[in-house]
Formats: structure tokens, sequence, C-alpha cells
């Protein structure tokens, strides 16, 4: 039995990025809201002088506990999905800010080819360009559209920048000056633009001065100190739902926490949610929390298994191609160069988690694909995050793993190494999807989510382009032992740590036919419901997906004030 | 413990150290010769090493055990890890960076009981992309692991000790576990030998609160600077800043 509680205006399901977005925006305007976290308290006082790499970096201080819940994996249909036992290829994050405390920063838009890579690809190449199985779709909203909403975004993170040729178009730059050059980054663009390449200083959010937003949240400047990515910032200089965004809803009085609150379910009757049932972590107990709207803003996975459990939308059937909530789940594809100097050694243990360099050439269509065979593309940058001595130990090719030589290569080569990496875009195929595990479960008893993925042609091509662009570059900058690095080679392998880009399973699009929800992120089959974040890409991009969430997430605000005023669906549904 | 008073009224350490004892058959055999042997072990742990003495006391009061509790376990895991990071011109060994100790400290907290995994059944073998479908706890593996690296050396040396083996020989056991062609239970003798070289690396790398990495040699070998709290005044400089570094005690302290 759950205990049923006071009715909210509107509850919140998950608080990070695009929660803390919509409860800043919906409490501002006078709604009454709740958020339910299911992880704990958070304070940037838990981030003072936590330097430990193994405690945070390794063994994922700031990420989910696995032995709560996980996802189950498989790589095609024909085998048994097994429990991720261990974080790997993604850190989960969990705690109030969520992902948006461990990210590294890296603020980049996506472009406006994304958004129409349908309609655009075929215009431009035709329809047989598209591989068999790889099921493009529209947004159902263009760049044009969200570009005011990527603004609002980056004057509240207060995202550090500049623009050339290669970067998607903007209204207004950005609201800080680019972060410094390091010896590194310099030699990477320097290389690059004697290729003819259009380099440019990565868009950061940890930021190159002191910056008070207009929601009156000050960030400051990043001192460079390295612990970024899977850490809390020291300093509040890398933007964070903690420090902007959360504290923003809070002040009106009209945002309330609760932490511990893990949701299950959202209730539903016809057609329209009615609240959400969650067990309270601190008494084991579940409550049933009455509410007008709500909105899903956990990460992607969970995003779409609560769909799921909750039994809203029709689920994606692969053999059938019916269905819609489960599918396009993309990833990103990796590769890259790796470069070893002899006779150079750089302050790589300085750094932060969007210091770098980067060119946009060889990503999206802004580079002719019509001898290609693959779409898209993605960033190559060289990024100097800080390297940290357990996780980081470069020896040359053929190096035994241990011992004194290993010993030798690892210590001696641990400032001389620099890498060259691509966020490979990630193209929806037909057999890559999420749905409920028939036989594994979480804490409560609840299926896990189950992960069905494995890399495609178009995947292996890409990445294997991406590399030798890669190579070119670090040749270019004179490496005396260079070579391609490539997690696509063969199968998607759950174990290497790849990214945490993981999109789609309640994707966006124009049509309740092929879609979870419109582009105000509303749900087509239940309105008052919203899931906002990475979970509604129909496809990854080639860049970091934080500012597209965080765009996503002004634009859905919108749409539910106006929901507030005029129930209904708020875009015309193409079918 | 090291005051726990024996009845002929010498402490435990005492007895152990006080050769004549052990040797002269007081008890003899077995269990009193293993402790004997582990005794001298950490006396040269400490010699090859000497400055490391110079730390603060509080610190060596720390280098016991609390997960193993056997010290023939103990001696080959020492010796093991040794192996995967030699005390060589480059720099001191795992041994002398206490990595034995923090392995020790490890397996006897979360870490050793996967406490922030997925460990519900069914258990089944999967794919390798499915990664580790292993039941077996880290520290019930260690057990398992450096007991069956001692009995590779028995079996393959006429009953000598892994420890007592040269280093050539001792290698070679290694390199059976790394290619997987010791038969474990419940794990793969290379996940084995894998998470014993991922321990050692953690050993020698990770902030000295763990037990290892004494004295913060382990990060001066690679130059590594330990938390420092700012770089901007060197991050734009093309030559290379070799400094002391700084470990979480002098943050928290």
């Amino acid at each position: 039995m759950a205990t049923e509680l006071p009715k909210k205006q509107a509850v919140i399901v998950g608080v990070g990025w695009a929660g803390g977005i919509i409860a800043a925006e919906l409490a501002k305007a006078g709604i009454e809201v709740l958020g339910l976290e299911r992880g704990a308290d958070r304070t940037p006082a838990d981030f003072i002088m936590q330097k430990d790499e193994m405690k945070y970096a390794l063994d994922h201080d700031l990420m989910q506990d696995l032995s709560k819940e996980t996802v189950s994996f498989r790589n095609d249909n024909d085998m048994t999905a097994l429990p991720m036992r261990q974080t790997g290829s993604f850190v989960l994050g969990t705690d109030l800010g969520g992902a948006g405390i461990h990210w590294n920063g890296q603020a980049p838009r996506f472009f406006p080819y994304d958004f129409e890579i349908r309609s655009q690809t075929i215009e431009k190449y035709g329809e047989e360009k598209i591989e068999e199985g790889i099921t493009l779709q529209d947004w159902g909203i263009t760049y044009d559209e969200l570009e005011p909403y990527y603004t609002q975004w980056e004057k509240t993170a207060g995202i550090s920048g500049e623009q050339n040729d290669m970067t998607p178009w903007m209204s207004e730059d950005y609201p800080t000056p680019p972060m410094k050059e390091t010896p590194a980054i310099r030699l990477f663009k320097d290389a690059a633009s004697e290729l003819g390449l259009h380099p440019h200083q990565r868009p950061s959010a940890n930021l190159s001065e002191n910056y008070t937003n207009p929601d009156g949240k000050t960030i400051y400047q990043c001192q460079f100190c390295s612990f970024c990515e899977r850490f809390g910032c020291d300093y509040q200089a890398k933007s964070d739902p903690l420090i902007t965004v959360i504290p923003t809803a809070v002040d009106t009085g009209n945002f309330e926490i609760k932490t511990h609150a893990n949701v299950r379910e959202v209730a539903h009757e016809d057609g329209k949610a009615v609240g959400v049932y969650y067990i309270d972590g601190n008494d084991g107990q579940q409550y049933f929390q009455p509410a007008d709207m709500v909105i899903l803003t956990t990460y992607v996975l969970n995003n779409t298994r609560l769909m799921l459990q909750s039994g809203i939308g029709r689920p994606y059937d692969p053999e059938t191609e019916e269905g819609v909530v489960g599918k396009h789940y993309c990833y990103q594809i990796m590769s890259g160069a790796q470069g070893m100097f002899e006779d150079k050694q750089f302050n790589l243990y300085a750094g932060a988690g969007a210091l770098g360099g980067g060119v946009e050439d060889y990503n999206a269509d802004n580079f002719d694909h019509s001898d290609l065979d693959f779409i898209h593309g993605g960033v190559l940058s060289l990024n100097q995050t800080g390297i940290r001595p357990i996780e980081t130990n470069p020896v040359p090719p053929d190096t035994k793993s241990w011992g004194s030589e290993f010993k030798k290569a690892s210590t001696h080569y641990f400032y001389r190494t620099l890498s060259i990496g691509c966020q490979g875009a990630s193209m929806p195929y037909r057999y890559n999807y999420l749905d409920l595990d028939p036989t594994y479960t979480d804490e409560n008893g609840d299926p896990l989510l189950r992960m069905t993925y494995n890399f495609t042609d178009q995947d292996r091509k890409l990445a294997a382009h991406q590399a030798e662009r890669s190579e070119e570059i670090m040749k270019q900058m004179g490496a005396d032992i260079v070579r391609q690095t490539n997690q696509a080679t063969g199968d998607y392998n759950i174990v290497p740590y790849q990214t945490t880009h993981n999109t789609g399973g309640t994707i966006m699009g124009a049509s309740s036919e092929t879609s979870v929800v419109n582009n105000y992120s509303q749900v087509w089959d239940c309105e008052n419901l919203f899931v906002v974040g990475a979970s509604t890409f129909s496809h990854n991009s080639g860049n970091n997906p934080t500012p597209t969430v965080g765009a996503l997430a002004y634009r859905a605000a919108e749409g539910m004030l106006e929901y507030f005023d005029n129930p209904g669906i708020l875009v015309d549904d193409e079918d | 413990m090291a005051d726990e008073k024996k009845p002929s009224g010498l402490t435990r350490r005492e007895f152990i150290k006080n050769g004549s004892f052990a040797v002269g058959g007081l008890i003899g055999g077995g269990l009193i010769g293993g402790m004997l042997f582990n005794t001298s072990s950490e006396t040269s742990t400490s010699t090859s090493n000497g400055d490391h003495n110079h730390g603060n006391g509080s610190n060596d009061y720390m280098e016991a055990r609390l997960f193993f509790k056997r010290q023939e376990d103990f001696r080959v895991l020492s010796s093991a890890v040794e192996r995967i990071f030699p005390e060589d011109e480059v720099g001191p060994g795992a041994i002398a960076l206490s990595v034995p100790y923090f392995i020790d400290r490890q397996l006897a907290g979360s870490w050793g009981f996967n406490a922030r995994e997925y460990m519900d059944g069914p258990f089944e073998e999967g794919e390798d992309t499915q990664g580790t479908q292993s039941a077996l706890l880290r520290r019930d593996a260690f057990l398992q692991g450096v007991r069956l690296i001692q009995k590779e050396a028995k079996a393959n040396h006429d009953g000598e000790n892994y420890f007592d083996l040269t280093e050539e020989q001792q290698d070679a056991i290694l390199e059976k576990f790394e290619a997987g062609d010791v038969e474990m239970n419940g794990m793969s003798s290379s996940q084995f030998f894998s998470l014993l070289r991922t321990a050692t690396l953690r050993g020698v790398y990770s902030d000295p609160v763990y037990g290892g990495n004494k004295n913060m040699d382990g990060w001066r070998m690679k130059k590594y600077p330990g938390g420092q709290m700012a770089y901007m005044n060197i991050i734009e400089d093309e030559e290379f800043h070799d400094m002391e570094p700084i470990s979480l005690h002098e943050h928290h302290n």
C-alpha cells in the first residue's frame, strides 16, 4: 500500500540539468514544484578538496550504485542479455545535480544538419545514401527554432568559447571568452591549420573568468586543477545545476526537493498522468504523490525505463518496427590517434575538463560525403583534461603490460603522450533499442532496463575515417610514435570506458506514429507528462550532448507554462 | 596486537623475532616458521627502502594485515605484486610502496565485497562484450588466486614456495595466469591476473591515505604532483614543471 501525499502542481523526477532548468523556470512563474531525487542531497561543500583519483575516477563515488540498479546488455536479439555488473563503458551519475555534477563541461551545440538529418541527407545525396536498417528521422524541430534556447542555456551556464566557419551559427557570442591555450593545444591547432582545417578553442563550462548569470548566480574562474570529469568542482568554476538552476528554483520558495525518493512508476488514467509512486529510501515505504503535471528528467536510460514500467506509450518492437518507446537508442563511436613525443614533456597533470582545441571540419555534413560510404562524422579534439597516474599508463605498441619494461615505459611516456579523440555521431539502427529485461530485477524487484546495442557498418566506417584524419593531424604535430585508436573495430563492448553520451529511447519527432514526444518534450500519448533529456534525441551527433539537453529543457519549460494556461497537445501531430 | 603477551612473558613480536625460540623447536613446524619468515620479509621491506621510516609513525602502525589471515598468502601476494611492479633503476617497487598492505586493506573493505556492483543471479558466462559475470567476490578471488600461485610454484619447483623462486620462475607463473592457463573456480586466471595488476597499480599510484604509494614515492617516480589546488600560473608554459606532490593529508590537515 502506498501512502497518498498532498497534491502538487508539478512533480519533477530526477534533479540534474534538465530537472533543475525546468524547476527554475516553473518556480519563477509561480508554479509549485516538487523535485523527487532518488540520490542523496549534495552541496558544493561536498566537492572541496576531494582530489582522489581512486575514489572518484575509478570507484565512481558520484555514480549510481549498481548493486541497487543497473541495466542488462546484449549485442543483438540472439544473445541473452546479462547485467552490467560493474561500471564501464559509461558512468551513470546519481545524487542531487545528477550527471551535471561529474561532467567535464564540454559545451558544443549540435549542427543544423542534425535536426533535419533525414531530409537533408536525402536532398543532397539521395535516399540510397542511408544504409539499410539505419532508421533516420528528423527531430520535428529545426536548429533555427532551437537556437534561442541554446543561447538561453549558454547564458545560464556562462559558457566560455569562440566561433569559426565550421561551428554552428549563433545569434549571440558566448557569454565569456575562450579558455587559455596550452602548448599541447597550440601544437594541435597549428598542425590542423597547416592541414587546411579550422581549429577553435572548445566551448567550455569551466569558465575563463568570473561570471554572474541572468538569474544572479555566480560561476567562478577555472584554476586548471584538472579534477573535473567524475569529480565535482572545488571552485564552483564548472557550471553545474547545484550552483545555477537548482538554487535559482529554491530561492523562489516554490521548489521543494525530496532526496532518496526513488520513483518506480507514473500513475495515469484516461491518457493523463495523475502522479507518481516512489519508495522513500529512508523508511523503505511506498508513497503516492499526486500532481497536475509529471516531468521525467532522470538520465536517458531511466527515462525510458519509467515509461516502459508505467505502460505509457507503445513499446518498440524491432521485428515489426511498430511502437516507439525504447527505439533509437544511440551512443557515440570513439576513435582517434595517439602520439608519443620523445623530446617533449607537457604539463599534462594540469588541465580542465573542457580545455581543448577542436576541429569541426569532419563533423555533421561539414564535409562532402559523396564519395564516402557513411554519413555524418564527429568533432576531432585534443583535450587537456588533466591526466592521473593510476589510469594513465601510456606505453608504445608491443610493450609488456607489467614488470620492469612496463614500469619504465609508462613513467617515461606519462607526460610525452597526446591523444586526439573523435566523438563519432551515432545513427539509429533498427535493432539497437531498449526494453525491459525478462529476468533481472533491481532492488525493488522491478525489471532492469535491457539494452540491445551493437556498432553498425556505418559506425565502423565513420570511426575508421575519423581515426585516419586524427592520425594525419598527429603526424603533422610531429609525434615520434603515432597510432590510430578505435573502439569500433569489432562489436560494442560494455567494459572499456567510451563515453557517457547515451541517447534515445523516448525520441522527439513530428508525429506520434514515429516518436514519443513532440518538440516541447510533451508525451504525445499523455499530454500532462513531459520527458526531457537526451532520451529525446532521435540520433546522437558528433559532439557533447549537454547544451542540447539544456536547450530542449528551456523549450520544454516554455511548453509546460503554456500547458498550465491552455491544456492540450502543444504541437500539431503530423499523423 | 603487538603487545599481546605470550605465556613466556615475551610480546608476540619479540617471540617471533627471537629466532632461537622458534627454530629451537619450542613449537617448531610450519606455522611458526611461516610467521618467522614473514617477519624477515617485512624487515627487508623497510630496509630496502630506508628513508621511508622517516614518515610519520602512525602510517607504520597501519602496516598490518586486516584481511589476509595466513601469512603465507600475504607473502605470495607480496612477491607477485613486486614482479608486476618491481624495484628497479626507475624507483621503488610494489613492496617498498606498501602495495601488499594497500591491497589487504582494500580487500577488507567495500572493494573486496564488490559492494557497489550488481551481484544478483542468475550468473551466466556470457560473451566478453557483456563484462564480468563472476559471482566471486574480489576478496575470495584473491585468496583463491594467491593460493593457486603458490600451488603452481610447489607443483613445478619441487615443493618450493612462490616467494622463494627466482624472479624468472615467478614471472613464468604469472604469465601462465595472464594467459588464462590456470584453472580457477568462478573466474578465469587471466581475469584474476588482470585484477591483481589493476590492484597493484592502484596501490602504487593512489593517494597515500589508502596505505599504498608510500610517502608519495609512486607519484614522485612519475613526477605526478598529486592534488595541487591550481595550475593557473603554469598552464600556458612551454617548459615542464616538476613539483613536490601534495596528498589529501595536506589538504585535510
